[in-house]
């Protein structure tokens, strides 16, 4: 069960971080989002693995419980990085509309020159 | 012996305190503004002088209170003799600039804001003569380089002035960064950062490995504050500020800290050869070319400022020497040069104030139209040159005996000899002064009618000037306060010594006659020297500097440009390449524990679902470029990941996922319908075969690193958090009862985050849709993309049906979340999955104008009322998020807990409804401005309209 977990972990981080690579917003939004799914499962596996063992505090159980610490850390997670997905699309939309491009490297012309901070 | 005393705190916190007042009681008028700037000081002087008899019977006052005692930083003053002596000239001079800044200022100036930038000024120098910790006196050191900063660029609209501002920022705060390091370096040596420590561990320092990089660290700090060779320039530089500041920060106070540093320091530092070589030669080579260059300069308050580096320069060598003879010579020349600068400085700005023009060329003759300023200015001249009957003549004489027996490397001439050049070029620019200015014949040429000034303008050097005649003629008066000062400089012993005018024939009379002498033929002399010394090539400080940090700005931009060239998937790659080798470094350095956890057994059905997994994330990389399914690809993702969630023991985080994993595949889907529909292939097969390797080796190690945990086990605090659950927080969901009770503040927090996400989102979108983004949007033909049956019959009547039913699940897993799988943040999010199905079923503008809550409000309420009920613990003198529960029964439904944190638990709903709804709500605005039409029914077609069925036939 930890080599699924562990294995799963990797090939979403591995494909998060080929995506993000791209050169275009979506394929980054794309590889942001596989990117927090190996993040929340990462921290989710901290608290190592347990099956039926819910952190629900019970009479009836087998009296073990999971570590519940990293679940409520991950489970704030998956709601911010929901919000952050979506400032981040609103901001690749915004930058298609405005430029009528979604390449996210800078073109030479978009360069800050020298002497322009002055 | 030393005395506990409070009131210390008090004297260095009430011209902060003070600084308030001005901005206030400017609008009472001018006169009310000075009066109570004069308020806080003279207080803090009158508490000052009262210690006067205790200090000056050897008592040493101390005060402390700890601020952050981890880091040996505690607020400790302490006052001795040293510390008077400063103090009472800080906040003396400051009254008498108050009274004199009064007149200066022309009506034009904003006052309040002078006297608030000169209080936190003067605060900041009393702390650094009183502090007790030197972790303290870096705080006070830092604050006199800011709020210096803020006086010298006093006058905005001055370029000179900003300019010499920012230099004076840039020279004393490089400085005041490497004494940082040099006074760590001392706490380390001694092992304490309390002063008093410091200084009785004087022999540990000097005999340490790290006293030299100490010393010249801490000089470095100590020279560019007290515009030392090579630092002085910026001192000149500073003089474009309002007169009144210059003649505060160049007499009394912001240049004498360096020399205060210096002489706080000396019993631990002075005394081996480095402190000599270095400080005494430092000092002598700043007389002799400040007084040089003063003697050329036509400007007044330049030629001021460069005869203040001169006597900076004589005080830094008298510390230099290291006898205890010359520190009292040191001490006892402070009081004096304070006397005589103040009172020229002002008779500078007077002259300025009254011809217009502070240039010696344009001036002369103002005997006799100014007799007052006259007699001030070339009295307080006169005992710059050192003249007899003078204090200035006093200690010159005093200091060019202590040099007349230096040795410096050998040499029995060297010092007595450039000391002697010294006091000649001081002699010669202070003759020069009252010549030039005041001497010869009345012109008829002043930009402006001089005459003398009202008696508010005078009043302060003429004050000042007083204390120039008394001291000089009973120089016995001062003595008790020079003996008490310098034997707090030198930490022990004094020698013998008596202040007087006559010492009888002394070589030091004689080098004393040839300066005044040679000064006298110097400035006959002048208008051929002043000739060649014009066409002399030399290095002018101001380009140089310029040059300097011309050079450090390109270096830095060069830096930042071939770093940061714009192109993200670059840094991107630095990035994951760094994170990962260093991983793999930490890794290969430190040796493994070992196993201690079994392998859990794969069902079957798990692994079914891990292939399903690796086979959608695989392919979500292959068809990335086709945006849609890649979309779905995604969602399948998400969902075996929530599954995963349920078999490994974590119901709350399942529901979260597949809730927020909806929610987040429309939001992509609604942006997808605005962009390109494919990425098109940009980069070359190397690229992507490096990117994958990349990716590889990262996503590898992060696999590694997981499966490397997870058979290890750890400590952690969890146990506490189950034991405490329901007996403290009232209830048996464990992750709830931590986000809203355990680690409220963080949910808190979180909830303002997603709130503000969906502001940030709003706000995109409103600039997006009143900027060139919308004439696109008008100009797009999007009608391909569109349905023909847009808003379909079964689609609107299933999603009616089921708006209750989801609204019901919401209220179920809402409230039953503390004890059971669920919780505000879940509700929250089915249901605006409730709220959005109805959008997309009968299209945006006809939910929206049935919808009659606003979501910023909500998320404003929902942070407001969880932001509430963590305050309510404070009415029971609980900390904030205290949590009080209790049971209700309710006949038909089952018992269940309500405590505050069922409150909170609902500002957090109440923040994620409002969050996830207003950015589904700003992107599909867009809609309206890419010409989707507005429907007026709930969908397009409904058979029970017979008109439309009608139509429909036909």
């Amino acid at each position: 069960m930890e080599f699924i977990v562990a294995s799963s972990v990797g090939a979403l981080t591995a494909a998060g971080i080929y995506l993000i690579l791209r050169l275009r917003a979506f394929a980054s939004i794309l590889g942001l989002a596989l990117l927090s799914y190996a993040v929340n499962v990462f921290l989710f596996a901290s608290g190592r693995l347990a099956v039926d063992m819910p952190p629900i505090l019970s009479k009836y159980g087998n009296g073990g419980y999971t570590d519940p610490l990293p679940q409520a850390l991950v489970l704030t997670a998956i709601v911010i990085s929901f919000g952050m997905t979506a400032v981040l699309v609103m901001v690749a939309l915004g930058a298609y509309l405005e430029s009528d491009d979604d390449r996210i490297d800078m073109d030479g012309d978009d360069m800050v020159g020298e002497g322009d901070a002055t | 012996m030393t005395v506990d005393d409070n009131s210390l705190i008090i004297i260095a916190l009430l011209p902060f305190l003070g600084a308030l007042v001005p901005g206030v009681m400017i609008r009472a008028g001018r006169n009310a503004c000075a009066a109570f700037t004069a308020v806080p000081t003279a207080l803090a002087l009158v508490m000052l002088l009262t210690k006067a008899p205790g200090v000056f019977a050897g008592q040493v006052y101390v005060a402390e209170v700890d601020w952050l005692p981890q880091l040996g930083l505690s607020a400790a003053f302490f006052l001795d003799g040293l510390g008077f002596l400063f103090a009472s000239m800080i906040l003396g001079v400051g009254l008498l600039i108050t009274l004199y800044a009064r007149f200066y200022l022309s009506g034009e100036d904003p006052m309040g804001q002078f006297y608030t930038y000169l209080l936190l000024f003067q605060g900041a120098m009393l702390g650094i003569v009183l502090s007790d910790n030197i972790l303290l006196l870096l705080i006070f050191w830092e604050l006199t380089s800011l709020s210096s900063f803020l006086l010298i660029g006093y006058w905005k609209h001055l370029p000179e002035g900003r300019q010499g501002a920012r230099m004076a920022l840039a020279v004393t705060g490089a400085g005041g960064l490497a004494m940082i390091g040099g006074m760590l370096i001392l706490g380390n040596i001694v092992g304490s950062y309390n002063l008093t420590d410091i200084l009785a561990a004087g022999d540990l320092i000097k005999a340490s490995d790290w006293y030299l990089p100490a010393l010249i660290l801490i000089l470095l700090g100590a020279f560019t504050k007290s515009a030392q060779f090579p630092f002085h320039f910026w001192l000149p530089h500073a003089m474009a500020a309002p007169t009144p500041v210059s003649a505060y920060l160049h007499s009394a106070t912001m240049v004498k800290a360096g020399v205060f540093l210096m002489a706080r320091m000396w019993p631990a530092l002075a005394g081996t050869d480095a402190w000599f070589y270095i400080v005494a030669t430092i000092g002598l080579i700043t007389m002799v070319t400040g007084a040089l260059i003063a003697l050329f300069k036509d400007d007044l308050k330049a030629l001021l400022a460069y005869s203040t580096v001169s006597h900076l320069g004589l005080l830094t060598m008298l510390l230099g020497f290291g006898t205890p003879m010359a520190a009292v010579v040191a001490v006892f020349h402070i009081i004096n040069h304070l006397t005589f600068k103040a009172a020229l400085f002002m008779t500078a700005g007077i002259v300025d104030h009254e011809a217009h023009t502070r240039d010696i060329k344009r001036l002369g003759g103002l005997r006799t139209l100014m007799p007052i300023t006259f007699v001030i200015g070339t009295l307080a001249a006169l005992s710059m040159a050192g003249i007899p009957l003078l204090n200035g003549f006093l200690s010159k004489e005093m200091m060019l005996e202590e040099a007349a027996h230096t040795t410096w490397a050998g040499s029995h001439l060297a010092l007595p000899v450039l000391a002697t050049v010294g006091a000649l070029l001081s002699v010669a620019y202070s003759f020069r002064f009252v010549a030039h200015v005041f001497l010869g014949p009345v012109r008829e040429d002043y930009p402006h009618k001089p005459h003398d000034p009202p008696f508010g303008l005078w009043a302060a050097p003429a004050l000042l000037v007083g204390l120039v005649v008394l001291i000089g003629l009973l120089p016995h008066v001062v003595e008790p306060l020079v003996k008490t000062a310098a034997g707090a400089v030198t930490g022990g012993e004094l020698p013998y010594f008596h202040l007087k005018i006559w010492h009888g024939f002394t070589p030091a009379l004689f080098m004393s006659v040839i300066a005044t002498v040679g000064g006298l033929i110097l400035l006959m002399l002048h208008v051929p020297l002043d000739r060649i010394w014009a066409s002399a090539p030399r290095p002018e400080a101001k380009v140089i500097f310029d040059r300097l940090i011309a050079a450090l700005v390109n270096l830095s931009r060069r830096i930042s440009d071939a770093t940061h060239d714009g192109a993200m998937s670059r840094y991107l790659a630095i990035f994951v390449v760094a994170t990962t080798a260093l991983g793999y470094i930490a890794w290969r350095g430190a040796a493994m524990p070992a196993e201690t956890r079994a392998l859990l057994p794969i069902p079957p059905l798990v692994f079914v679902i891990w292939i399903l997994l690796m086979a959608a994330t695989a392919s979500v990389v292959l068809m990335h470029r086709e945006r849609f399914r890649a979309l779905v690809v995604l969602g399948v993702i998400g969902l075996t990941i929530s599954v995963g969630f349920v078999y490994l023991s974590a119901p709350d985080l399942a529901l979260t996922q597949i809730s927020v994993e909806t929610v987040t595949i429309m939001l992509l889907l609604l942006a997808l319908h605005y962009m390109p529909k494919s990425s098109p292939i940009e980069s070359s097969a190397t690229r992507r075969i490096r990117d994958g390797a990349i990716a590889l080796a990262a996503g590898g190690g992060v696999g590694a690193l997981a499966y490397a945990f997870m058979l290890r086990d750890t400590s952690t605090i969890s146990q506490y958090h189950l034991d405490n659950s329901y007996e403290g927080g009232g209830g048996t969901n464990v992750v709830n009862v931590i986000l809203v009770d355990f680690r409220g503040y963080d949910t808190y927090g979180e909830i303002i985050v997603l709130g503000i996400a969906g502001l940030i989102i709003f706000a995109i979108m409103e600039a997006l849709l009143n900027g060139p983004a919308s004439r696109k949007l008008r100009r797009t033909d999007y009608s391909a993309d569109r349905s023909r049956d847009r808003h379909p019959l079964m689609v609107v009547i299933a999603t009616r049906v089921m708006m209750p039913v989801a609204l019901m699940v919401g209220a179920y897993i809402f409230l039953r979340g503390h004890n059971q799988p669920g919780g505000g943040f879940v509700a929250g999010l089915v249901v605006s999955i409730a709220l959005l199905m109805q959008y997309m079923a009968s299209g945006f503008a006809w939910t929206q104008d049935r919808q009659r809550i606003e979501y910023h409000s909500l998320i404003g309420w929902g942070v407001v009322l969880a932001g509430l009920t963590g305050a309510a613990a404070w009415l029971y003198a609980s900390p904030f998020l205290t949590s009080l529960y209790g049971y209700i029964e309710v006949a038909p439904i089952e018992k269940f807990g309500i405590g505050t944190a069922f409150l909170f638990d609902l500002g957090v709903f109440l923040a994620v409804l409002g969050a996830v709804m207003l950015m589904l709500y700003s992107l599909s605005r867009i809609a309206r401005y890419a010409g989707e039409t507005v429907n007026t029914e709930p969908m397009d077609y409904d058979p029970s309209d017979p008109v439309q069925a009608a139509e429909k036939e036909s």
